[in-house]
């Protein structure tokens, strides 16, 4: 009886308020699809971290002929400064953190250049003594860069030291300011959801006066008048959330997994199975949005 | 049932107490007029025993519960022990006659079956049997306040409270809504009634307390509605 009761309540208050419960439910919608947004942002920046940092090398570019830097005053690297370098990285306190490690000499630099640039114009003009040679360092840990660059720049015949993980910090730089833009409005539109599921509640509330004076009269609890006010926003937010979750998955797919998985294949991308990660923590969010609304107004508008 | 030790009311700081000292004691299965003017402070009366209102000062004793120390969260089961019925009769315009009442007791969650049985019951005992389908707008308003009574009393409460509920009705009417309070009254239900209605309260012969500006003024058994007559 109890429960059919709440129920029917339940949906006499979302039909009676359609409107109210439509735009809770669009609201929260836009909001958790921003906040899903942000939050597969982060993981796509871990998933390139992860796939890119492992693939990436500490480049220790060695003196060529021309180069204006102090270290090369001597003009091109000679081969006891080499030596001398590769014995600073074969110190025990950087060589564990060496994976492997081998040198490219500067006519091998220029096919690489070639094989790259060659179909340019300006290319064209580049000759073997424009190339530098290098040492090409792969870490155990590309977190420990710091501790390689230490030891090798500065020293005769370096002529600058490359992490190139530096390379990517500008695109994540890009990923995480879009990561703070999401949020930010994912921040502005909870507010306003909060403000909406409220107002709603109240509405629910007062046109239902009649209804709750008699309850609180004839001795109902207080959870039993305010259980179906709670649930109705709770469900209105929940179906925002569900929406939510199908928009993000609905994106992925089409967006990333079919569009730009197929265009620009060599990033790892986030999948639908990281939707499904995120979607319970935007349920969540939901519920408990709904909840800090309920207690909120209901506090203030069926006491007993 | 109904005790209040030296009870005063004041609704906002400095205002005149809209009860001011009152001591009495209504003992169970008792009928009580409350009369006096508008504003003598019935109204006030009648709150302070369902507790939508708490005592200013004095103590309020309701079915041996002191209301001042009864915490929020029992007040539904204080109110479950008291019916209330009003002038304005209070049902729910889209709800039928059978379901206003079932309503009272649904929501304090009684089972189906028990609902199916009382519901019935309580309307033939109120006059009202087979017309368990009408909405409130298709009955006078004599049987209207008969759907209210009927669902303050179909949980059987030991206490009926009555604001004014021939307020709104001619005089034959009242009498009929008069019998059956007497009726429920003689079940044993403590009936406290504030009124204006001065035929009621001459006929009854009941107990009288009347209040004048929130003062206990006159408190007579057997009492009429002017102290004067």
């Amino acid at each position: 009886m109890r429960l059919r009761f709440i129920l029917s309540e339940i949906g006499i208050g979302l039909r009676r308020n359609l409107s109210m419960t439509v735009s809770v439910i669009l609201v929260t919608f836009v909001s958790l699809t921003f906040v899903g947004a942000a939050a597969l942002l982060q993981l796509q920046i871990g998933k390139m971290k992860d796939d890119w940092y492992d693939k990436v090398e500490v480049s220790v570019y060695l003196c060529p002929s021309n180069s204006p830097e102090p270290t090369c005053a001597g003009g091109e690297v000679t081969d006891e400064q080499r030596q001398a370098i590769l014995d600073a990285l074969a110190q025990p306190e950087v060589a564990p953190y060496i994976q492997e490690k081998f040198e490219e000499s500067k006519e091998e630099a220029f096919e690489r250049f070639q094989e790259q640039f060659g179909d340019q114009s300006w290319a064209s003009v580049a000759t073997v003594d424009d190339m530098n040679s290098s040492l090409r360092i792969k870490l155990t840990d590309p977190s420990k860069y710091q501790l390689v660059a230490e030891v090798v720049s500065g020293k005769q015949g370096v002529e600058s030291v490359q992490d190139q993980r530096r390379l990517f910090d500008r695109l994540f730089l890009v990923l995480d300011r879009a990561t703070l833009l999401a949020g930010g409005l994912a921040l502005v539109m909870l507010i306003a959801a909060v403000l909406l599921i409220t107002t709603t509640i109240r509405l629910s509330a007062l046109s239902r006066r009649r209804e709750t004076g008699i309850m609180r009269l004839v001795g109902a609890s207080t959870l039993f008048i305010q259980l179906p006010f709670m649930l109705e926003g709770a469900i209105a937010a929940t179906v925002g959330s569900l929406l939510a979750v199908g928009g993000l998955w609905l994106g992925v797919e089409y967006l990333i997994t079919d569009w730009l998985g197929a265009s620009v294949s060599w990033i790892p991308y986030v999948s639908t199975s990281d939707v499904l990660t995120v979607a319970p923590w935007l349920i969540l969010a939901a519920i408990l949005l709904a909840a800090i609304s309920s207690l909120v107004t209901l506090s203030r508008y069926t006491k007993v | 049932m109904i005790r209040f030790e030296n009870v005063t009311k004041v609704y906002a700081r400095g205002a005149r107490p809209a009860l001011d000292r009152i001591s009495l004691d209504v003992e169970r299965g008792e009928f009580v007029f409350l009369v006096g003017a508008s504003g003598s402070g019935k109204s006030t009366f009648l709150r302070l025993v369902l507790r939508e209102e708490r005592a200013s000062a004095g103590k309020v004793f309701v079915a041996g519960k002191e209301l001042g120390t009864l915490s929020s969260w029992k007040v539904p089961a204080l109110r479950r022990q008291i019916g209330a019925v009003f002038q304005d009769f209070r049902l729910l315009p889209n709800k039928s006659v059978f379901e206003n009442v079932a309503f009272a007791l649904q929501v304090i969650g009684k089972p189906r079956h028990q609902i199916l049985t009382t519901v019935p019951d309580v309307l033939e005992m109120v006059g009202l049997a087979g017309k368990e389908k009408r909405r409130p707008h298709e009955l006078s308003g004599g049987e209207q306040q008969r759907v209210a009574i009927a669902r303050a009393f179909v949980n059987r409460p030991p206490i009926l409270l009555c604001d004014e509920p021939t307020g709104n009705l001619d005089p034959t009417t009242s009498l009929g809504i008069m019998r059956l309070l007497d009726r429920i009254n003689r079940t044993g239900t403590t009936v406290l009634m504030a009124t204006h209605d001065d035929e009621i309260v001459d006929q009854m012969r009941k107990r009288v307390v009347e209040l004048s500006t929130g003062e206990m003024v006159r408190d007579q058994s057997r009492g009429v509605y002017g102290s004067d007559r």
